[in-house]
């Protein structure tokens, strides 16, 4: 690759610093029926060139967390709190408009779910490329042209210079995905949002798309935060997991942590959910139950209602979120407290 | 492209057939006989028997009207009874003032009724928003004539600023006087025009907006600007252009009723005259002029239509 | 994905379904005021023989052209001397007949070549639907204009000609919503059970039909107003001695400077009717049939 399109690397202040750091970040939503909570204080930190999973059904607020951190919340959404530090960045939740268009595309990009409906119809593939490099890169329209091509070409699409003449509805799904991550990774970002980037595609187009997203990672160094409701998905992709339900963050930890020994509740339903080979002929297990309306949690913990493990102490007040003793993990549980309330 | 063009081409011969039978029968229709009809009360029973003779009347209809398209083709729409002159060259001369007209109207209604559509659902649920969409439903309320007649009570009579009639002052006049001339009646034409294209713009955008595609182009760092004027825009023009076919037939036809509150000597004033007067050719020439060249405007808006929305094109 | 929308529809209570017409067009304030001037408009139709009001043809030379407050005459004059006032209620009962009735001969024809059209389709749909393509190539006004050509002008002809005009307009609204009814599971069942063509047509597609038909012939109203009030403004539609609003519009005309009240407030009546009669369409719009929005 050719080092133009690279972000200019800012020497790293702290080997350790993270490229970026949410803290206690809280999305409302106003409805017809009250105010509804659908990010409640989430706490996320990633690492340079880190796959960041975050899982969870649908509801928990994944995607509503991702969109928030893009500056992308619409009316009657809106961030009420929390901070969000990029790079050098004190906190985008402070940016203008404008200075969040300059990060957004340039330096964090998205993929979404549904490539069906997220390419415009009425625009060729290669202008809908050249206009974020148009943007951020400040290129003539011919160069940006002779780019779009070129990336094109890199996220393997065939004869990519009479594909970009082409318009979406002329691509199959996987194709379209392919031009989704072409866009997302122009401006070589360093931090790419992958809202269940592969949930819409067959099953075996997927397992390309998650080995060009490996592929172009590793060849830019750009983080991924992977929103998935696919455990298996995360088990091939992602180093760090967190498990979110109902707006908050149920359990963070390593991929190995985390499939090896889940310690909430909720986790070991949605691992046991998942078909194995050594529970073959066992039948799946499903979590009981759905996820709860946001605007009647229940009192204290909010998966108590689904829970087996539920007791007395769970009725009584919602669980923090604290770092188990000797290790970088997370849980958000009564059973696994110190002092459960009683 | 080239496909879909035939295939619409191919479309409009049985419309323009079924256009030309109906204008034909419109004669035969009539209460009386046609050729009395054609010649006027004035005539004598030497000239209405030798017409008859002419137009075959006594042969079967098919054969009169084989003969009847076969002059439209060549040109010759007959004379009219009331002018004594062939029909083509004075519905021409009439024609061209109802297109500047309508022109016009179509101007003011793409400029006004479009971008205040557009602004509208920019500013959904703002004072502006409501304000606009208020305006909108009055406008489809006004009847054209009144419209008008409030025009000339307000800026002919009142501020007199502007003029109540014609085309130019008596004395003749050059193109700012025309321009003069044509402001209110074609804002009056294109009012309501503009009211329901500021309607559907407004909608067609507001639904556009919510497409997954425009949350692309915000998560790529487009402008706001450049999202509605562009991303958003072009997608909601194909609903748009649409509805903008339907309004040139609805100003062509309209025109009539404008011209007649602003004595705009155009083609719809003279269909009226001829009307009343039973001139039949006038009128049949009138009729094939206006709804051919209605026939040749859709079927270039549905090649534009073609041109903005490329599942069309390449399909 | 969990967008705003799939957050919504959890969390936001679904409006009940039972919910009478009333209440949800009660709710709407603007379309309340459009069926306020609708109920306006047919009182003064109707209340007219009822009322005392003077003899809308009685003229008086003696007091011609007389403006808005003139002792006797609350409304003004015409130039022939004749109490606007009653003219205005008498003219508006013309004007309101003429439009309701062309509107019903226009929804009638326009259903049944509809529901033939959609229901049968083949060749029967092929022969409606192009005849309705050919009534459509007309620009709107100009086929009324032809109609009235052939028949000659009068109110009868006039009432006749937008009617025809407006045919094209229910027959496509119906088409459409057979074309998706006759694949409708009681349709099928109806079929199954040996219901015959008229029974399944009149009794389930149309019935089925209805609201989309009662908006559609609400919003029809409006254009058939203005569309009858310009013919009469053109001297094509009702003759004298009889006048509707559009007339007397026409014939006020001609003294604008000196009694502007005299066209304005016909074109007043009229525009405020058919104001009303599109407020309630929309409104019913939103309530029986949301998916009919522009």
């Amino acid at each position: 690759m050719d080092t133009l399109m690279h972000a200019p690397k800012t020497a790293a202040k702290n080997a350790n610093a993270p490229l970026l750091e949410v803290s206690n970040l809280s999305t409302e939503f106003a409805t017809y029926a009250g105010t509804l909570s659908a990010v409640d204080g989430v706490s996320l930190s990633l690492q340079p060139g880190e796959v960041f999973g975050i899982v969870g059904e649908s509801g928990s607020g994944k995607s509503v967390t991702a969109l928030s951190i893009m500056g992308l919340i619409k009316k009657p959404g809106r961030v009420t709190g929390g901070t969000v530090r990029f790079k050098d960045e004190a906190n985008l939740l402070d940016k203008t408009p404008a200075e969040m268009r300059k990060i957004r595309g340039g330096q964090i990009s998205m993929i979404f779910q549904e490539p069906m409906t997220s390419l415009n119809p009425v625009f060729r593939i290669g202008w809908q490329i050249a206009e974020v490099l148009q943007i951020h890169r400040e290129m003539t329209r011919t160069e940006a042209w002779e780019r779009a091509i070129h990336l094109l070409d890199r996220v393997g699409i065939a004869s990519p210079a009479k594909r970009a003449r082409e318009f979406p509805h002329q691509l199959s799904g996987g194709m379209r995905q392919r031009v989704m991550i072409a866009m997302a990774m122009a401006c070589a970002p360093s931090l790419l949002f992958a809202d269940e980037p592969t949930t819409a595609l067959d099953v075996t187009v997927q397992a390309q798309i998650l080995d060009l997203m490996v592929q172009l990672k590793e060849e830019d160094g750009a983080a991924v935060m992977l929103i998935t409701h696919d455990m298996g998905v995360i088990a091939e992709m992602a180093q760090k997991v967190a498990v979110m339900y109902a707006g908050v963050v149920m359990e963070e930890a390593t991929v190995e942590e985390l499939f090896d020994s889940p310690l909430h509740p909720y986790t070991q339903g949605l691992l046991d959910s998942i078909p194995r080979k050594k529970s073959r002929g066992q039948s799946l297990k499903a979590i009981p139950g759905i996820v709860p309306n946001l605007l009647h949690l229940p009192t204290g913990c909010r998966f108590r209602d689904r829970c087996a493990a539920a007791h007395s102490a769970c009725a009584l007040a919602d669980p923090p979120l604290q770092t188990m003793p000797n290790s970088t993990r997370k849980v958000r549980c009564w059973l696994h407290h110190p002092e459960p309330p009683k | 492209m080239r496909n879909y063009l035939l295939k619409r081409l191919a479309q409009t011969i049985p419309v323009l057939f079924g256009i030309s039978i109906l204008v034909f029968s419109m004669l035969h229709l009539a209460p009386g006989d046609p050729a009395d009809l054609l010649l006027g009360p004035d005539a004598t029973p030497e000239a209405v028997e030798d017409l008859r003779e002419d137009m075959g009347l006594n042969r079967p209809l098919i054969v009169q009207y084989g003969a009847w398209a076969g002059r439209i083709v060549q040109g010759d729409f007959g004379r009219s009874v009331v002018l004594n002159r062939a029909v083509l060259p004075e519905v021409m001369k009439r024609f061209k003032n109802t297109l500047i007209l309508t022109a016009g109207a179509l101007a003011f209604a793409v400029v006004f009724g479009i971008g205040i559509g557009i602004l509208a659902a920019k500013f959904h649920q703002t004072v502006f928003d409501s304000a606009a969409m208020l305006v909108a439903l009055a406008g489809i309320s006004m009847p054209t004539f009144f419209t008008g007649i409030a025009a000339i009570l307000i800026f002919a009579m009142g501020f007199q600023v502007l003029p109540s009639s014609g085309m130019y002052p008596a004395r003749g006049g050059d193109f700012f006087d025309l321009m003069r001339h044509l402001l209110m009646p074609a804002v009056t034409l294109g009012a309501v025009s503009a009211a329901i294209l500021a309607r559907i713009t407004r909608s067609a955008m507001l639904e556009v907006i919510q497409q997954d595609f425009i949350r692309t182009a915000r998560a790529k760092g487009v402008s706001e600007d450049k999202v509605v004027w562009i991303h958003a825009l072009r997608n909601a023009s194909i609903t748009i252009v649409t509805v903008l076919g339907m309004q040139i037939g609805y100003l062509l036809g309209g025109s009539v009723i404008t011209e007649a509150v602003f004595s705009w000597p155009g083609l719809g004033q003279m269909m009226v005259r001829a009307i009343q007067a039973r001139d039949y050719p006038t009128v049949q020439g009138g009729v094939l002029i206006i709804a051919m060249s209605f026939v040749f405007i859709n079927l270039a808006v549905d090649l534009i239509y073609a041109w903005l929305d490329p599942r069309i094109r390449y399909s | 994905m969990t967008t705003v929308s799939s957050l919504d529809s959890g969390a936001v209570a679904p409006v009940s379904a039972r919910e009478s017409l009333f209440a949800r067009l009660k709710k709407n304030r603007l379309s309340l005021f459009g069926g306020v001037l609708v109920l306006l408009a047919v009182f003064m139709a109707i209340s007219a023989p009822f009322l005392p009001l003077q003899d809308p043809d009685a003229v008086d030379a003696s007091s011609r052209l007389a403006p808005i407050g003139a002792p006797g005459h609350l409304l003004g004059t015409d130039e022939l001397g004749r109490d606007i006032l009653s003219r205005m209620f008498w003219g508006g009962r013309i004007t309101l007949l003429v439009s309701i009735a062309a509107t019903l001969i226009a929804m009638i024809a326009g259903t049944f070549l509809g529901l033939v059209s959609g229901y049968f389709l083949g060749w029967t749909d092929t022969v409606i639907s192009r005849g309705i393509d050919v009534l459509m190539a007309f620009p709107y006004f100009l086929l009324a204009l032809t109609v009235i050509a052939i028949l000659g002008p009068g109110l009868l002809n006039g009432m006749l000609a937008i009617a025809l005009v407006n045919v094209p307009f229910f027959a496509r609204i119906i088409r459409g919503s057979t074309l998706s009814l006759r694949e409708a599971d009681y349709v099928l069942a109806a079929k199954g059970m040996g219901a015959g063509h008229s029974r399944i047509l009149f009794r389930h597609i149309l019935l089925n039909s209805l609201p989309t038909l009662v908006v559609a012939t609400t919003i029809n109203l409006g254009f058939m107003i203005t569309a009858a009030a310009a013919l009469s403004f053109l001297g094509l539609g009702v003759q004298p001695p009889t006048s509707d609003w559009g007339t007397m519009l026409a014939s006020g005309r001609q003294y604008l400077s000196s009694a502007p009240h005299t066209s304005y407030l016909p074109g007043l009546a009229i525009f405020l009717t058919v104001l009303g009669f599109n407020l309630l369409g929309d409104g019913l719009r939103d309530a029986l049939d949301p998916r009919m929005r522009d």
